[in-house]
């Protein structure tokens, strides 16, 4: 069985979504206090949403020092997959697992609503059952969401294929209408809508349901080093 | 010796800064004309043991580019404020 850790800082509040979301997938869902150092026992990681150290100073900026970030970059290094969702999006920019930067919300609102992506790449571990131009609603619940970036790195993410979501119709300012992204290997995700929360239709929306099987499917591939 | 340090953290030039953007949108409503360009930052105040300036400085940069500020999207910069 796939067994997933779910990586829960003080503050994180979206790790029993997670878990449930993936254990109706199949997996064995595990959640992983912030100190642990040793993650050998996952194929799969998840880092969930919520407000990691009360995200005092700017989100992410302290949990990027939790004792179990230097083993996520471990695992990262190695190939496995790994999956920030909203406040784990924003933990793996600082922790430079990924590029760029969440900023606040253009207008300074705090947004909780669906919204329709497009799928723009598959090259990642959570695109690579979804189709390029397919377009899923799946609810974004943020202040910080605007995804920034320099010119060069929008231009390597670009020459990359590492964009991997965008929206249809840009809710919060993000830079290039960018949902979420990918590190080159595209092992390495990070996304500030919640597939998690998008897994039945009696809730308003299952899309969520063919990123995280993609997410869950990797072990397939054997893309673990 | 204890040495008072001041680390200004400002969005760097080309960043959005929606937050500078609405105070600046909300002050010809207060009666200020002719105010622009409000940019919003952050400063912290603290208190680094060192031999010298120098010293403090120098901690006090590494701390501001490591944790205080996103050099992503920030800039910091960091002075030994006067007593």
């Amino acid at each position: 069985m796939t067994r997933v850790g779910v990586v829960v800082f003080p503050g994180s509040n979206c790790e029993y979504d997670a878990q449930a979301a993936l254990s109706e997938l199949g997996a064995h869902v595990d959640l992983v206090w912030h100190t642990a150092t040793d993650l050998s026992a996952y194929d799969h990681l998840v880092l969930p949403g919520g407000f990691a150290h009360g995200d005092y100073l700017r989100p992410g900026a302290i949990a990027r020092f939790s004792p179990v970030m230097a083993a996520i970059a471990d695992f990262a290094a190695g190939g496995g997959p790994v999956l920030g969702i909203c406040n784990g999006f924003q933990v793996l920019t600082e922790a430079g697992l990924l590029p760029g930067a969440l900023q606040k919300n253009r207008g300074l609102t705090f947004i909780s609503e669906p919204t329709t992506l497009v799928v723009a790449s598959t090259r990642s571990v959570l695109t690579r059952r979804a189709r390029v131009g397919q377009e899923l609603v799946v609810p974004i619940n943020h202040f910080s969401g605007a995804y920034t970036c320099d010119d060069d790195t929008l231009q390597r993410l670009l020459e990359g294929d590492q964009v991997v979501l965008r929206y249809r119709e840009n809710p919060n300012g993000s830079r290039d209408d960018i949902a979420g992204v990918s590190n080159e290997a595209g092992n390495v995700v990070g996304l500030m809508p919640h597939p998690e929360r998008a897994m039945s239709t009696l809730v308003g929306s299952a899309d969520g349901r063919v990123l995280l099987e993609g997410f869950l499917g990797l072990e397939l591939s054997a893309a673990r080093g | 010796m204890n040495y008072p340090v001041v680390v200004d953290v400002t969005l760097r030039p080309g960043i959005a800064d929606p937050e500078g953007a609405t105070i600046e949108r909300a002050l010809p409503a207060l009666g200020f004309a002719g105010v622009r360009h409000v940019r919003a930052g952050k400063t912290f105040r603290l208190e680094v043991e060192a031999d010298d300036e120098t010293g403090a400085l120098a901690v006090a940069r590494s701390l501001a580019e490591r944790l205080l500020s996103n050099p992503v999207i920030e800039d910091a910069a960091v002075r030994v404020e006067s007593r």
